[in-house]
C-alpha cells in the first residue's frame, strides 16, 4: 500500500462510457484578480497562458483552468506541488492572492466514450450540447446532488472533479447513468437510426 | 357487443398476437394495441367501479383524458395502481386488474351507495357525518375508507424493480405535441436553423389528423405526417421524442417532459421513465383538443363513449365499440363517426343532433348513406346497467319526456371540443372565452412571460382553438415563425401548407340534455366520472351559495380526481354559471397545474434511491472504520463512527471502554470531518473580528484560540479553534456539520456587505485528514514516530507547528476537546489512511484505542465543554452558556453584538448553563424539563430549566448532565425535579427524577491533565 492514496484510485466502470478514477493529481487553487499584472506574473512563472472564462489552457502535464472570475486551478504532477507552491509564494510575496494546495481535496475522474454528452446530461443541469460545451471548456456545476467541475478534453473525453468525500457517490451515480440500456441519443444523433425500432410513424 | 373488425387498425400488427390477463381472465390482442383497445376487442366494456357510488364504468376515451379505465398494472415489484388503459401499450404477459371493486367487478357490494345517492350530495364530507360526533371515528370513517379511493398502494415492503433517471436538455424551441400542428411548427422553427426539441406523448406521430381525414398538400394526413417526420429526422438541429409527454411549464422557460422509455417492454434494459428537465427559449404548446361529453342521464353507462374515441378505435386499432351505435351531438364533427361506422359495415340506428337545424355537409353525407338523422333531439336517458341496451330519445328543448326507445349497444357522444390549454396555463397564461366554439382558448395578450417580461409560450393549432385542419395548420405555421421571431432570428417566408377538409356548420352549446331535464335525470347526468359529480351536485352547490368556481370545485370535488377534470371542467362550470345566472366568462375557470397527467414518483426521484439516495461523505479513513465494525452516527452527510464495538460487546460497553482507555493511556479519533476554512488577505484579521465574538486579529502567529461565531441575531451559530497561520492568514476550524454553512456565511458577508475588503476564503475541509491523538501517552507516541519536537516547551498548549512525523508532512495543533494531553494532526488527505495505520501500529504498546463520537461527547461533557446543537439550539446566546470570557469587550462591533444588547437577551433570569447530577447517580433523560410550581395560562406545568446533554460517565462512574436553568449559576447545590423518561399515563402526577445543580466541569477542573 502506497502512503499516497487518491480517493477511489483505480476504480473503473464500463458502460455507455468508461469511467476511471485517476491517480493523485497535483492541484493548486489560485484566488486573485485576473488583471494584467497578475496575468503577466503568472504567465511568466507557469509558462502558460491565462485561460479565458469557462476554458482551460494546457501544456504537457500542466493545465490552468478558469474556475471563476477571481479563481484559477493549476493542475500539475502531484509530486511537483511543494516546489511550485514555494515558487508561487515567493513570486507573489506581498500580493493579495490566496495560493492553496487542494491536491488532496478533490477526486478526479476520466470519462470517455461516444455517449459522453448524453451521460453528462443525466447528472448536470449545465448545457452540455456540442454548441455550448466545446473541447477545452470548463464548467462548474452539479453532479446529481454534489458540486462538480467538468473539463471537456475532447469530443468524447472529459475530466470531472468532485470533493474527495463524495468520490464514491459520484462514481456510483456516473456508473448508474452509464448503465446498460440508458442510451438517449440526444447529443449523439448518428445513433438515432438504431433507436427503438418499434416506434411507428 | 364491442369487437375486433375483420380489417383495419393503423397501429396494430395482426401478425403478432399478444396474450394478457384482466382480472385473471385471459385475453389476446395485437402488437400496437393499447390495453383499452384490446379489452374492447374482447368485449370487456366494464373496466372499473366509480369512486363514490361504485357504479359500473367503461372506457370513455382513447387517450390521456380517460377518467374511468384506470387499472392496477403489473405484479409484485412492478405493480402500479391507477394506470390508464388507454395510454398503456399492450405487451406480452401484461397483467391488469380493475380497481375499486369489492368483492368482484361484476358484483359490487358498494353499489348500494348508488341507491343512497341522495344521501351523498355535494359536500357530503362536510355535512352528513357531523352527528353524533363519536360516529365519525368509529362508524363513518372506517366505512368510507373501506369503499373510497381508487387504486391500492403497492405493498409497503415491495421495492420498485425499475431504474429511473433525469435528463437535462437545453433547446431554443421546445414543441409539445407531435400532431400536424406540432410538426408544422417544428418544421418552420427547424428551417430557421435553431435547435428544436419536439415531443409527443403517444407512440405515434400525427395526432388526430390521420383519423379525422381531409388532405394536406394534397396528401392524406398520414402520408403528410410521414413525409414531415422524415424531413425533420434528416435535420441535425431537430430532436424528436415519442412517448414523451410535456408534463409542465414553469418559470423562465423551464419545462418537464415525462418519457416512458420501457413501459411498453417491461424488464427491458434501461430506465423505465426519464424525466426531461428542459430549458427552452420558446415553448410551443401544440397539445391539441379534447372532446367533451354531453350531460344526459346515464352518460356513464359502459358503452357510452366520446364520438372521437369511437373513431379512434375503429381506425387505429380495427376495433368497433358496438354493433349498433347511436350518435348524439351538438356539432358536425361527430357525424364523421357515424359515417365511418356505416362505411365499416356497422349499424348506426340514429344520429341525434341537438341543434334545431341540424348540421351541414357532413349531415348530408350521413343522410346520403341512409343514416337516420334527428335534429332537435337528444337523449332522455340511457337504458342498461352494466352495458348500454338502448336510449330513450326526447326533444332537446323539453324536460325529458320519452319520444321513442332505440335499441343500441353503444352511444357515441360529442359536446364539442376544448383546447388543451394546460401547458399555456401552468405558468400564468390566461384564457378567454370563445363563444363560437364554446370553449376557453389561450388569450395571446396575456401569455406566460419570462424574466424579460415577454411571452415564452405560444399556443398552436387546436390547442389555440383552431379546430379546422387548415386553420390549425395556419396557426401552427405562424407559431413556429413567431417562436423564431421572439428569439430575434429571421426566417424565410414560406407558404402555409394547404389543407382541405369538409366545411362544418356551427355548433350549439349544449350543457344539459335535454335542456330542462327533470331532477331524476339530472341526478344521473354525470359531469365528473372519476369523482362521481353530477349536474345536480353542482346545482346544489350553487344554491348553497358557492359562487366562486374555485370554491364550487373543492366543495363538489369536480375536476379534483387524477384526470383533473379534462372532460368535466367546462361542462361543470357551464352548469354552475347557468345556476348562478352569470355568463361563463364571468364565472371563470379553474387553473391547470402541472403535471398534465400524473407522473411516476420514480421519475421525480431519478437516480436518487438506495445507495445514492443522498451523498454519503467519506473520510480518508472510512474504509478502516467499516472494516472495524464501527457503529455510525449521522453528522450532516457524513457518517462518523459512534463507537467500535468488539464482538459480543454492547455499544454502551464499547463507549465506556474507549473513554477509559483514552483517559488512562491513549486514544485516537478521526476528526477529518471538522471544517477547515482558510481566511487570507490584508483585511482577514478585521474580517474575523467581525465573524467571531472574540478578538482574532491579535492572535499571535503560531497560536490557537477557541472562538464563537454568532449570527446577526446574536444567537450562537458555530464554534471551533482558530489558528493564526501567518501575518495575513488564519485557519478557522468549524463543527463537522457547520463547515459548508460557515463558509457560505463568510462568503455572504464578503460578497454582499464587505465586498471592498481584501479577503479570500477557501474551504480546505477535505484537503486534510485530521487525527486527534489523545491521552497521557500521546506525546510518547509522537516522539516514537519521530521527526519533530512535540515537547511541552517546544509546543505548549494552544500552539501549532508544521513538521514531519513518521516521514509524513504534518501540521500539529496542541488543542484538547477531552481535557487530556492531546494533539490534533493534519496530514494531506491522500496520506490520511497510511498515517492512521502508522499511529495504530506504533501505539500498540500503549493499547491505542480508536474512539468514536460518543466517547468524544462524554469526555467533553465531563470537562463542561459545550457542543453546538446540544447546548445551543438557535435560541441560545453565548452569555447563556457562561462564555462571557469569549466575548470581546474591546471590539467596537461583531456579528451579533447589537442583538445581544436587546432587552430580552440582556435580561436577568435567562436560563443559564449548569451541571446536573442526579441524587441516585442515574442518567437524566435527554431534553427533560425541570418543573416549577404552578401552571401557565395554557394550563401547562411551569418549567425552570431543561437538560441539554446527559451521559453516563465511566470516569466518574455516575450520570452527569448539563442543562440550562433559570438563574442556574446562582443556585449551586439546589435540587430540582426533572420529568422522567417514562410517565404513568393513568396518574396525573409527573414521575420525576431529582438532580442537584453543580458546576458543569465534572473532571479535572483546573485543567492540569491537558497542560503537561
Amino acid at each position: 500500500m502506497s502512503d499516497v492514496m487518491a480517493p477511489m484510485a483505480g476504480a473503473r466502470s464500463e458502460g455507455l462510457i468508461s469511467i476511471e478514477a485517476l491517480p493523485p493529481q497535483g492541484q493548486i487553487s489560485l484566488r486573485c484578480e485576473v488583471s494584467d499584472d497578475y496575468r503577466a506574473k503568472l504567465g511568466e512563472l507557469l509558462g502558460l497562458g491565462i485561460p479565458e472564462p469557462l476554458s482551460a489552457v494546457e501544456e504537457g502535464d500542466r493545465a490552468l483552468l478558469w474556475m471563476a472570475h477571481d479563481e484559477l486551478l493549476l493542475l500539475l504532477p502531484y509530486d511537483a506541488v511543494p516546489e511550485m507552491l514555494a515558487r508561487l509564494n515567493t513570486t507573489f510575496e506581498g500580493w493579495f492572492i490566496a495560493i492553496t494546495d487542494v491536491s488532496d481535496a478533490r477526486a478526479q475522474f476520466r470519462l470517455s466514450g461516444p455517449h459522453l454528452r448524453d451521460v453528462l446530461s443525466k447528472v448536470t443541469p449545465a448545457d452540455i450540447s456540442p454548441d455550448a460545451f466545446t473541447p477545452g471548456m470548463v464548467r462548474r456545476s452539479r453532479l446529481a446532488q454534489v458540486a462538480a467541475g467538468y473539463w471537456l478534453r475532447s469530443a468524447s473525453e472529459a475530466q470531472v472533479f468532485v470533493f474527495r468525500s463524495v468520490a464514491d457517490y459520484a462514481f456510483q451515480v456516473l456508473s448508474l447513468a452509464a448503465g446498460p440500456g440508458g442510451e438517449v441519443h440526444h447529443h449523439t444523433r448518428e445513433a438515432i437510426s438504431e433507436q427503438d425500432a418499434s416506434s411507428h410513424v | 357487443m364491442s369487437t375486433r373488425l375483420a380489417t383495419g387498425g393503423r397501429f396494430t400488427d395482426r401478425g403478432k398476437q399478444i396474450g394478457f390477463t384482466f382480472n385473471g381472465r385471459r385475453f389476446t390482442g395485437f402488437e400496437g394495441d393499447t390495453l383499452a383497445s384490446a379489452l374492447l376487442a374482447g368485449d370487456q366494456l366494464l373496466v372499473g367501479r366509480s369512486f363514490k357510488y361504485h357504479r359500473p364504468r367503461g372506457i370513455v376515451a382513447s387517450g390521456a383524458e380517460e377518467p374511468n379505465a384506470l387499472v392496477g398494472l403489473g405484479q409484485g415489484a412492478r405493480f402500479e395502481p391507477d394506470q390508464r388503459a388507454t395510454t398503456t401499450e399492450l405487451f406480452d404477459g401484461l397483467v391488469a386488474e380493475s380497481q375499486n371493486h369489492w368483492p368482484s367487478l361484476a358484483f359490487d357490494v358498494g353499489e348500494i351507495n348508488a341507491k343512497l345517492a341522495r344521501f351523498l350530495p355535494a359536500g357530503f364530507y362536510y355535512k352528513t357525518f357531523l352527528w353524533p360526533r363519536s360516529f365519525w371515528k368509529y362508524v363513518y370513517e372506517p366505512v368510507i375508507r373501506q369503499s373510497a379511493g381508487l387504486g391500492k398502494a403497492p405493498h409497503p415492503e415491495v421495492r420498485d424493480a425499475d431504474r429511473y433517471e433525469h435528463f437535462h436538455a437545453h433547446t431554443d424551441v421546445l414543441i409539445v405535441g407531435g400532431g400536424v400542428a406540432g410538426l408544422q411548427a417544428a418544421r418552420n422553427a427547424a428551417h430557421a436553423g435553431v435547435q428544436v426539441l419536439l415531443m409527443e406523448q403517444a407512440a405515434h406521430w400525427g395526432g388526430r389528423a390521420p383519423v379525422d381525414g381531409g388532405t394536406i398538400e394534397e396528401l392524406a394526413p398520414e402520408a403528410w405526417v410521414a413525409q414531415t417526420v422524415a424531413e425533420l429526422e434528416a435535420m441535425d438541429n431537430v430532436r424528436l421524442r415519442l412517448r414523451c409527454m410535456g408534463a409542465g411549464v414553469y418559470d423562465h422557460g423551464y419545462a418537464l417532459g415525462y418519457e416512458r422509455v420501457t413501459d411498453h417492454r417491461p424488464g427491458a434494459q434501461g430506465p423505465r421513465h426519464r424525466l426531461w428537465r428542459i430549458r427552452a427559449k420558446q415553448i410551443v404548446s401544440a397539445t391539441g383538443a379534447i372532446e367533451r361529453p354531453l350531460s344526459f342521464a346515464g352518460n356513464d353507462v359502459p358503452g357510452v363513449m366520446l364520438a372521437s374515441a369511437v373513431r379512434d378505435y375503429v381506425v387505429n386499432y380495427g376495433v368497433a365499440p358496438g354493433d349498433r351505435t347511436v350518435v348524439v351531438t351538438n356539432n358536425d364533427d361527430a357525424y364523421r363517426t357515424a359515417i365511418l361506422l356505416k362505411q365499416s359495415g356497422l349499424d348506426v340506428p340514429a344520429i341525434l343532433d341537438a341543434r334545431p337545424m341540424g348540421g351541414g355537409a357532413l349531415m348530408q353525407e350521413a343522410r346520403d348513406l341512409g343514416i337516420r338523422v334527428e335534429p332537435a333531439r337528444g337523449i332522455s336517458k340511457v337504458l342498461g346497467g352494466a352495458r348500454v341496451t338502448g336510449v330513450a330519445i326526447c326533444d332537446q328543448a323539453g324536460g325529458g319526456s320519452m319520444l321513442e326507445e332505440i335499441a343500441c349497444d353503444a352511444v357515441a357522444m360529442s359536446g364539442g371540443w376544448s383546447p388543451v390549454v394546460h401547458l399555456w396555463s401552468h405558468c400564468g397564461g390566461k384564457l378567454t372565452w370563445d363563444a363560437d366554439g364554446a370553449f376557453f382558448r389561450p388569450d395571446p395578450s396575456r401569455a406566460p412571460t419570462g424574466a424579460d417580461g415577454k411571452p415564452f409560450v405560444i399556443a398552436a393549432g387546436s390547442a389555440n382553438g383552431h379546430l379546422g385542419l387548415q386553420e390549425a395548420l395556419a396557426c401552427a405555421d405562424g407559431a413556429g415563425k413567431a417562436a423564431i421571431e421572439a428569439m430575434g432570428c429571421g426566417f424565410e417566408e414560406s407558404p402555409v401548407p394547404k389543407a382541405e377538409s369538409t366545411a362544418e356548420a356551427p355548433l350549439l352549446p349544449v350543457w344539459l340534455m335535454p335542456q330542462g331535464a327533470r331532477a331524476d335525470l339530472r341526478m344521473k347526468a354525470f359531469l365528473d366520472y372519476q369523482n362521481d359529480v353530477k349536474v345536480s351536485d353542482v346545482q346544489l352547490a350553487a344554491r348553497e351559495g358557492y359562487e366562486s368556481v374555485e370554491h364550487a370545485k373543492r366543495y363538489t370535488t369536480l375536476g379534483m380526481a387524477t384526470d383533473q377534470g379534462k372532460l368535466s371542467n367546462i361542462n361543470g362550470l357551464a352548469i354552475l354559471s347557468d345556476a348562478l345566472g352569470a355568463p361563463i366568462p364571468q364565472t371563470g375557470t379553474t387553473t391547470s397545474r402541472p403535471p398534465y397527467t400524473p407522473i411516476s414518483f420514480g421519475a421525480i426521484a431519478g437516480e436518487a434511491r438506495d445507495a445514492v439516495f443522498q451523498p454519503l461523505r467519506r473520510t480518508p479513513m472510512q474504509d478502516w472504520h467499516e472494516a472495524n465494525n464501527a457503529a455510525w452516527e449521522i453528522v450532516g452527510q457524513w457518517r462518523r463512527p459512534y463507537c467500535y464495538p468488539r464482538p459480543g460487546e454492547s455499544r454502551h460497553a464499547a463507549v465506556n471502554r474507549e473513554i477509559s482507555a483514552t483517559r488512562e493511556s491513549l486514544g485516537l479519533l478521526d476528526a477529518s470531518t471538522l471544517g477547515k476554512i482558510l481566511v487570507k488577505g490584508p483585511d482577514a484579521g478585521r474580517f474575523l473580528d467581525m465573524m467571531y465574538t472574540n478578538m482574532m486579529s491579535t492572535l499571535p502567529v503560531g497560536k490557537c484560540r477557541y472562538g464563537l461565531m454568532c449570527n446577526e441575531n446574536g444567537f450562537l451559530m458555530d464554534d471551533g479553534v482558530v489558528v493564526r497561520l501567518s501575518e495575513d492568514s488564519w485557519l478557522c476550524h468549524t463543527t463537522s456539520g457547520g463547515a459548508d454553512h460557515v463558509h457560505a456565511h463568510m462568503e455572504d458577508w464578503l460578497q454582499c456587505e464587505w465586498w471592498d475588503w481584501k479577503v479570500y476564503t477557501a474551504n480546505l475541509t477535505e484537503q486534510y485528514a485530521q487525527i486527534a491523538v489523545v491521552g497521557p501517552n500521546a506525546r510518547k507516541l509522537l516522539e516514537k514516530l519521530g521527526g519533530m519536537d512535540v515537547s511541552k516547551e517546544a509546543m505548549p498548549f494552544m500552539t501549532w507547528a508544521d513538521g514531519r512525523l513518521a516521514d509524513t508532512p504534518v501540521r500539529v495543533y496542541r488543542i484538547s476537546f477531552s481535557g487530556e494531553l492531546s494533539y490534533e494532526i493534519a496530514v494531506p488527505a491522500n496520506r490520511g489512511r497510511a498515517f492512521w495505520g502508522k499511529l495504530l501500529e506504533a501505539g500498540a504498546e500503549w493499547n491505542i484505542t480508536p474512539y468514536g463520537t460518543e466517547a468524544l461527547h462524554v469526555m467533553r461533557a465531563e470537562k463542561g465543554f459545550i457542543m453546538i446543537g446540544d447546548e445551543s439550539d438557535g435560541t441560545v446566546i453565548p452569555q447563556d452558556l457562561g462564555l462571557h470570557w469569549a466575548i470581546s469587550k474591546k471590539k467596537e462591533d461583531f456579528l451579533g453584538k447589537r442583538a445581544q444588547q436587546r432587552p430580552d437577551m440582556a435580561r436577568d433570569g435567562r436560563w443559564q448553563l449548569v451541571g446536573l447530577e442526579t441524587l441516585d447517580g442515574s442518567v437524566l433523560p435527554d431534553g427533560a424539563y425541570a418543573i416549577a410550581a404552578g401552571k401557565n395560562a395554557n394550563g401547562q406545568r411551569n418549567t425552570q430549566g431543561r437538560v441539554t446533554s446527559t451521559y453516563f460517565s465511566p470516569t466518574l462512574n455516575k450520570g452527569i448532565a448539563m442543562g440550562l436553568v433559570e438563574h442556574g449559576p446562582d443556585r449551586m447545590g439546589e435540587v430540582l425535579s426533572f420529568t422522567a423518561e417514562t410517565q404513568d399515563e393513568t396518574r396525573d402526577e409527573l414521575t420525576t427524577v431529582e438532580a442537584k445543580i453543580v458546576s458543569p466541569v465534572f473532571f479535572d477542573p483546573k485543567g492540569e491533565k491537558q497542560d503537561v
